[in-house]
């Protein structure tokens, strides 16, 4: 009798604990080892901050983030995803930095009704045809930063442009981003293997061509090589060089040096961006991390950001997935680059800006905002994707 | 394409192929002598990289930074091999595996946590910034060092292994480890130094790498893979194999990556011809190692 008493004592107890107590399982899966790690990091780094700032509690809620390692291979990724679903049980999965891996891990991710909020990968696909309830882009779709380069390019009245990318979606999306804005000749269109080191062959056929400016999108140590390797041929000055915010982000100037000083690039986000969270942020990273923070690091904590905004609005029931989709997709946030609204397949309108690499008072090689190319930019694939 | 442009990928393709020989050739020996499969090889390779870019703004001299980089590598090779390695010479090759897997982690980790995740800053010395003029080809200058430096090591293991006693005993212990034990060779001595010699060797092609190349965590599997490629088609154990295999990588990729994507440009439109040419370019020194090992299953000069 004590017996059966004490079992419906517990099975209440179990049934009374209230929705609101839910503890917000965040699964970080991002690349924290190999030649991309500094990308994965940084974003780690930005989304603990903005934890740290919300008292360890985003929405209110107790909040726990499950970090994985995805080696930025999509296989593993795609592991890591099932266990964040199966076992984590996490209401949120975050941290890719690669578009080919959130292209892989979405099917898992969406079939487990687990919320997918990228705060880098911004496929086309996803953001078209293939759009989908649960994935959300906290950044930006791949396209944008490259098209804002595009039209300065065209505005500037460069006539004779050579493209350069890594041969994986992102690659293909960005060049096919700059050339909706570009108008002129292209000298050549070049795709390169992922994580290539050496680029003199490619160099070499570029000189060949002659062209009168270049545009590449070399993430992370792809672009640390380029950079190197374009001023060592005696190309940086006699060709103008052009690329979005990624191939010239702070990531990669600690390492290039003064080999990128002048160079042009666009981003949703710039270190000197003039509002009061930027600001804090900015301090509150370089005095936590002891660097100035990347773009990767900003999105990581504008994603969060967002996160804690949704789980608010909705009191923290996070049982209800319409409800908290819809406070996603409505979210207004104090995001670190300004006013930032979602369009109807979840990626975000927002101001690109224009950027150029200068020395910066203490020294240290950063960006700058010079113009804002778009305001409230939308990306191209909006009216492909079926979500209304 | 002119006659100039294929002069200058051939010096591209040579570049990168004596850059391979740096990494192969201590792979190598370390394999054909001490019969120990070194993961961890790459490992070395990074450390070398890392520690001249933090000592050049220290002793603010290239040269100088390289050279006690390259001395310090080997040195922590002798340790690493003293304090990790030494036990596992008579396991069996999974183990060794498993064993300098693990080294490669620690490695990372401990990299990450002294010098931080994002890659550091390395440029070459100021008077190989820029280019050199040769014969209307402009080549950059860094490049031709490299390639200078990487003959004239090859010349050196030359000498050292064809002319001296240690080369005598490095030689025999390829071809016949058991002997020269028999013989009463100081065995565990002569297994710190090769193992050295590999490690400053790797050491070396970091440092030299550094300036061109991003100095970041996780830069020794890179190149790594490429360098497995190198001694398979050369054959394990043999340095004149570890020569010919890294110059025929190195001009294979190379010519690879500038001539596909032009063919490909006669038959299909421009995005097409590149990306298909990228995508075979990357094949193709797999495709190599496959032909090569088809033909001569032990590699090209194998020293068994």
């Amino acid at each position: 009798m004590t017996r059966n008493l004490l079992t419906l004592a517990s099975a209440l107890a179990l049934l009374a604990t209230p929705a609101a107590a839910d503890t917000l399982k965040i699964g970080m899966i991002t690349t924290l080892s190999g030649p991309g790690a500094g990308l994965g990091i940084d974003i780690r780094d930005g989304f603990a901050l903005a934890v740290e700032h919300a008292g360890g509690k985003l929405g209110g809620q107790d909040t726990q983030v499950i970090e994985a390692d995805d080696q930025q291979k999509p296989d593993v990724a795609v592991g890591l995803a099932n266990r964040m679903v199966e076992r984590d049980r996490v209401q949120v999965v975050t941290g890719v930095v690669w578009s080919n891996l959130a292209l892989a891990m979405l099917p898992t991710l969406a079939g487990g009704q687990t919320f997918f909020i990228s705060p880098n990968a911004g496929p086309s696909q996803l953001a078209g045809a293939q759009c989908n309830p649960y994935f959300f882009n906290a950044a930006y779709q791949n396209d944008q930063i490259h098209e804002a380069v595009g039209k300065h390019v065209q505005d500037e009245g460069f006539k004779k442009v050579y493209l350069m990318a890594p041969n994986y979606p992102a690659g293909k999306d960005g060049l096919a981003g700059f050339k909706r804005y570009y108008k002129g000749a292209v000298a050549g269109e070049v795709y390169t293997q992922v994580g290539q080191l050496d680029y003199a062959a490619e160099l070499a056929q570029l000189k060949a061509a002659a062209p009168d400016a270049v545009y590449v999108f070399y993430p992370g140590g792809m672009g640390i090589n380029f950079i190197k390797q374009y001023e060592q041929a005696g190309l940086k000055g006699a060709v103008p060089l052009f690329g979005p915010g990624f191939s010239f982000d702070q990531d990669i100037l600690a390492a290039v040096g003064e080999s990128a000083l002048g160079v042009k690039n666009s981003a949703q986000w710039s270190p000197d961006l003039d509002n009061a969270a930027n600001k804090t942020f900015v301090a509150d990273f370089k005095a936590k991390y002891g660097r100035i923070p990347s773009m990767y690091a900003a999105q990581g904590y504008d994603t969060a950001l967002l996160i804690d905004t949704a789980v608010k609005a909705v009191g923290g029931n996070l049982k209800d997935k319409d409800k908290l989709r819809a406070a996603l997709a409505s979210a207004k946030m104090d995001s670190l680059r300004g006013a930032v609204t979602f369009n109807t397949n979840h990626y975000p309108i927002h101001n690109i800006y224009l950027r150029e690499v200068v020395k910066g008072a203490d020294g240290a090689v950063t960006n700058k905002t010079v113009a804002t190319v778009f305001a409230n930019h939308a990306d191209a694939y909006v009216k492909d994707c079926p979500m209304k | 394409m002119d006659a100039l442009l294929l002069v200058e990928q051939g010096l591209n393709g040579l570049q990168l192929g004596v850059m391979l020989f740096l990494m192969a050739a201590g792979l190598t020996l370390v394999f054909g002598i001490m019969d120990l499969i070194n993961l961890a090889h790459g490992t070395f390779y990074m450390v070398g990289a890392y520690l001249t870019a933090a000592l050049v703004p220290v002793l603010d001299s290239f040269p100088l930074a390289l050279a006690a980089a390259v001395l310090l590598t080997a040195l922590l090779g002798l340790v690493v091999e003293a304090v990790a390695l030494r036990t596992l010479y008579r396991r069996d090759h999974l183990d060794q595996v498993l064993a300098t897997f693990g080294l490669i982690l620690f490695f990372n980790e401990l990299v990450k946590i002294v010098f931080g995740p994002v890659p550091i800053f390395l440029n070459p010395p100021a008077a190989l910034a820029g280019t050199v003029d040769l014969f209307g080809l402009k080549y950059p200058a860094f490049r031709l060092a490299i390639l200078v430096v990487g003959i004239a090591v090859a010349v050196f293991l030359w000498l050292l292994i064809a002319r001296t006693r240690i080369g005598m005993l490095i030689r025999a212990g390829a071809t016949n480890r058991e002997m020269v034990m028999a013989l009463g060779v100081d065995v565990r001595l002569l297994f710190g130094l090769v193992f050295a010699l590999g490690c400053g060797l790797a050491g070396l092609a970091g440092a030299m790498a550094g300036p061109v190349l991003a100095v970041q965590v996780g830069m020794g599997e890179q190149i790594l893979i490429l360098t497995f490629v190198v001694i398979v088609i050369g054959g394990i154990g043999s340095i004149r194999g570890a020569l010919a295999g890294a110059l025929l990588v190195g001009m294979v990729d190379t010519l690879g990556r500038a001539l596909l994507p032009a063919a490909f440009r006669l038959v299909m439109d421009a995005a097409n011809a590149s990306a298909a040419g990228a995508a075979l370019a990357s094949m193709a020194i797999y495709v190599l190692m496959a032909v090569v090992l088809a033909i001569r299953p032990k590699g090209l000069f194998p020293a068994h």
